[in-house]
């Protein structure tokens, strides 16, 4: 059986694309570099967008992005099915292009937050967090200015009723409403995430944790599984 | 040519930690009577013709799908003259 492939996607500006594709691959899955001027998914299983900062973040974090030509292909990829998650940029990119609900502004504080933060897992039935136990506790590394996320009430009441909210702050950072750190679409398989699993996956590099690695196990077994 | 401006502001209830800290700025700078601000962006979009309400409803159209996002933020469209 051929290995599970899961894209990377490339914006100018994106940082962790590099790290990411190499946690697509410690984990025995193939990374599939996708560049964002390219009308071509080049036929994945699953697609992760990394965190940076695309296109210098100019107008609002991921407005520019969504507009990518490969976003033209990935948006109706998403809605019939295909797995994707985005974290840091790759949350906002997926929440402009309405692909999550909400909106993901400055971090009340004001200041950028770099540091080892404390998270539960609280849905672990998605593509991408079927390797967690509900109510786990992880570490992964933050880092951004602009992570608080925001919803209307309406919205906000609809995750939280739906079990949408997939991670939560132990001990919010930035401001966001209900604690919230990550969330998934209605089915499951679109996820975004402020945090990034793809710096924790190797304890040789100073990282707080491996908790990382579920992420990418998890999306693994659902697609050799599927 | 006519020039239309956008203003984008974020919705009353969404916080802004900007605003806020020009707001408490103000007094240590001398500036006092002033209970709040709030930041938004302007845009100067410059037509190649009239702004008559064809083009308008396109710059409306613009604001909504680049401009602004309207999760977040409300806009106004109006033409500078």
């Amino acid at each position: 059986m051929s290995a599970a492939r899961v894209g990377v996607v490339t914006f100018p500006g994106t940082l962790d694309d590099q790290d990411a594709a190499r946690a697509v691959r410690l984990v025995g899955a193939e990374a599939v570099p996708l560049w964002h001027a390219d009308h071509d998914l080049k036929g994945v299983d699953a697609v992760f967008l990394p965190g940076g900062f695309s296109y210098g973040d100019y107008l609002r974090c991921g407005a520019i992005s969504r507009f990518a030509p490969l976003m033209e292909e990935l948006v109706p990829a998403a809605k019939a099915g295909l797995p994707v998650i985005g974290t840091c940029n790759g949350f906002q990119i997926l929440c402009e292009a309405h692909l999550l609900p909400g909106a993901l502004t400055r971090n009340a504080s004001l200041h950028y937050v770099c540091r080892d933060q404390r998270l539960k897992v609280e849905q672990t039935g998605t593509a991408w967090t079927n390797a967690f136990t509900p109510g786990q506790e992880i570490v992964l590394p933050i880092k951004h200015g602009e992570g608080r996320y925001v919803a209307s009430d309406d919205t906000l009441a609809a995750l939280e009723s739906g079990g949408h909210v997939v991670f939560r702050y132990v001990g919010n950072p930035n401001g966001s409403l209900n604690d919230i750190a990550g969330i998934r679409n209605e089915a499951g398989n679109v996820v975004g995430l402020m945090p990034h699993p793809e710096h924790a996956v190797e304890e040789l590099v100073g990282a707080p944790s491996t908790d990382g690695l579920g992420i990418f196990t998890s999306i693994l077994k659902n697609l050799v599984n599927a | 040519m006519a020039r239309v401006i956008v203003d984008v502001m974020l919705k009353p209830e969404i916080l802004d930690p900007q605003g806020q800290a020009i707001a408490r700025a103000l007094p240590r700078l001398g500036f006092s009577g002033v209970s709040a601000v709030r930041q938004g962006k302007r845009f100067e979009v410059e037509l190649d013709g009239p702004a008559d309400e064809a083009a308008l409803e396109e710059v409306r159209k613009m604001a909504e799908t680049l401009l602004a996002n309207t999760v977040i933020e409300d806009f106004s469209v109006r033409v500078e003259g």
